[in-house]
């Protein structure tokens, strides 16, 4: 088994980042004055002639990173996802997605586990926003390990591409030995049957462990990570739709506009199964400390294990 | 520059108003009103300042134009095509479905634009983004590009110049083309954006003011803004809505509103004048 790395994706991607700069010169790296947040900053100190603090003026920096893009660099422009994709929104439609630039944003303290900082900090809109711009890929990767390889696919893919940063410290479970990321493929975690639990980001770890809890409990529950919600992995989608008839989706995002509306897309149009969602249910957050909060929202295991053993003792 | 220069680029600007006007005629929609406001400033660039190859629109030591007002491209696209980019005919299917020539600027599918623009403070960042890889590659092209005044308004507009100074992107120069007109009317009555050379004198900018329809002028102020050490440029041109067609001039209703067929004709027929007119001072 590999080695357990308890790590915060935001760290991860900083320092994937300075891997990747080694062997491409045309990376620059953007921050909004928050880069000892976003652990740009660890780019920053190994590269500090291709680091761009623009201050905080979230719209300026995407429409620079527009330019840089249109001339040749490819930028990785980031903030918290609420700045980078809301405050910025316009500007990376308009700027970035419409002209198709090569530019890849970053959102870190995405979702409520942002904690203390309380609802003007956790973004749980971030996905909806991204996901509805034509040509835009938006990646959510869950641990240490696949961070690492989703800001390489970033930066293979030409075109713009959001990836959502997570602030908390997690556990990874991906093996780097045997882990593959392909851009817009699922990747099943769990085999099972009696239902399909589709996770996406930091809550991949948690559906995970609620797997091993149901699996004593005799449900064999698929699980799916979705890394990739945008181009979404149809096909793993429509297959456990078909071989399990039952789907929960689970997401660190508002229930409207989120993984769970990507999925419920996909089976209405081809295999119309029952989808609960587990995720934030179009609320807004408060302060607290980030594990309390992913509890109180039910974003946790026992939840994720109780909302999925109910909707399968019920329709036996 | 001597005189027939000077008729050169006359005669080159006037066709670029005839553009405009062929173009929203046939859009019946779009922008005359600030398209012949800038139609001596993009003259000048295209045909003067820039480093430019319509042959090789995507060369990569060009000079690149981001047309921050996006709306007043008509000229634009007159200017492009009379340089060479793509056919003058274009014009007559400008905003047409499936036509090359789009209601605001689109870089993908359009031979010399440089950016995608529209959404009034977005053009000056893209600008200040590209002046800044240039000197990330110790290059050494330019970078222009033409705001409103009332787009001066925008908040991303004054994030921009910061950056622009900040950075010493002595290779950026922005061009203000005051035509003193906005949608609701006049700029001072809307936005109370002056004193707009000390609030860009302040933003650490080299400031030049100028009439923006003087071929000396102009040219003077980019030979200047080419001196300017260590700072951006900021050209403040002073410049007439509407400019060229006698009933549009000075008159905030053509900001966004397409001649008629009468209009049209006599547009047209006052531009034709103009053009015979400077054609028999050659």
């Amino acid at each position: 088994m590999a080695e357990v790395i308890n790590k915060a994706t935001r760290e991860s991607f900083g320092m994937a980042l300075c891997e990747l700069a080694k062997t491409n010169d045309d990376i620059v790296v953007l921050d909004a004055d928050l880069a000892a947040a976003t652990k740009t900053s660890i780019f920053q100190k190994a590269y500090p002639e291709r680091f761009i603090d623009c201050g905080i003026a979230e719209g300026n920096m995407i429409g620079v990173s527009a330019g840089l893009a249109a001339a040749g660099k490819v930028p990785f422009a980031a903030s918290f996802a609420m700045f980078a994709t809301g405050r910025a929104y316009e500007q990376i439609r308009n700027s970035v997605a419409y002209p198709c630039l090569n530019v890849k944003i970053a959102g870190s303290h995405a979702g409520i586990s942002t904690g203390e900082d309380g609802a003007t900090h956790q973004c749980c809109e971030d996905i909806a926003l991204m996901r509805t711009l034509p040509g835009m890929t938006v990646l959510n990767p869950a641990d240490h390990y696949e961070m690492i390889e989703a800001v390489k696919a970033a930066y293979a893919h030409k075109g713009p591409v959001y990836i959502r940063l997570g602030r908390l410290a997690v556990d990874s479970f991906n093996d780097p030995a045997t882990y593959k990321f392909e851009l817009g493929k699922g990747i099943t975690l769990c085999q099972g049957n009696d239902i399909t639990i589709i996770a996406t980001g930091l809550v991949v770890r948690e559906s995970l462990l609620a797997c091993e809890e149901l699996k004593a409990k005799g449900i064999n529950a698929r699980l799916i990570n979705i890394h990739t919600i945008k181009p979404i992995d149809r096909d793993i989608i429509i297959k456990a739709a078909k071989e399990t008839g039952r789907i929960v989706t689970v997401e660190e995002h508002n229930v409207i506009g989120g993984l769970g509306d990507a999925v419920c897309d996909v089976v209405s149009a081809e295999c119309p199964v029952k989808v609960t969602k587990i995720g934030v249910n179009d609320k807004f957050g408060y302060s607290g400390p980030a594990k309390e909060l992913l509890e109180i929202f039910g974003l946790c295991k026992d939840n994720i294990a109780k909302v999925v053993a109910d909707i399968v003792n019920n329709e036996k | 520059m001597n005189n027939a220069e000077k008729l050169q680029l006359q005669i080159l600007a006037c066709k670029s108003r005839m553009g405009a006007i062929i173009g929203t005629y046939n859009a019946k929609s779009g922008h005359p009103g600030g398209s012949l406001s800038a139609a001596d400033i993009y003259t000048y660039l295209y045909f003067k300042e820039m480093n430019v190859d319509a042959s090789n629109p995507k060369m990569p030591q060009r000079d690149r134009f981001v047309l921050s007002k996006g709306h007043c491209c008509p000229s634009l696209y007159a200017t492009l095509a009379l340089k060479g980019y793509f056919s003058f005919d274009e014009l007559n299917t400008l905003r047409h479905v499936g036509a090359m020539l789009q209601g605001h600027p689109d870089m993908k599918g359009t031979p010399g634009i440089d950016m995608s623009s529209g959404s009034l403070g977005q053009g000056v960042s893209a600008a200040c983004g590209m002046a800044l890889a240039g000197k990330l590659d110790n290059s050494n092209y330019r970078v222009y590009t033409l705001l409103g005044d009332g787009e001066c308004e925008e908040g991303q507009v004054w994030e921009a110049a910061m950056f622009a100074a900040h950075h010493k992107l002595d290779n950026v120069c922005f061009i203000v083309d005051c035509n003193g007109l906005q949608i609701d009317g006049p700029v001072a009555e809307i936005g109370g954006i002056e004193p707009l050379d000390e609030k860009f004198a302040s933003f650490g900018f080299n400031v030049i003011k100028i009439d923006g329809h003087d071929f000396d002028q102009i040219a003077a102020a980019f030979a200047k803004a080419k001196t300017a050490d260590g700072k951006p440029t900021v050209i403040i041109a002073s410049t007439i809505k509407g400019k060229g067609v006698s009933f549009m001039e000075n008159q905030v209703g053509w900001h966004g509103t397409a001649p008629n067929k009468e209009q049209y004709e006599q547009a047209m027929s006052e531009l034709e004048a103009q053009l015979k007119k400077l054609e028999g001072e050659q």
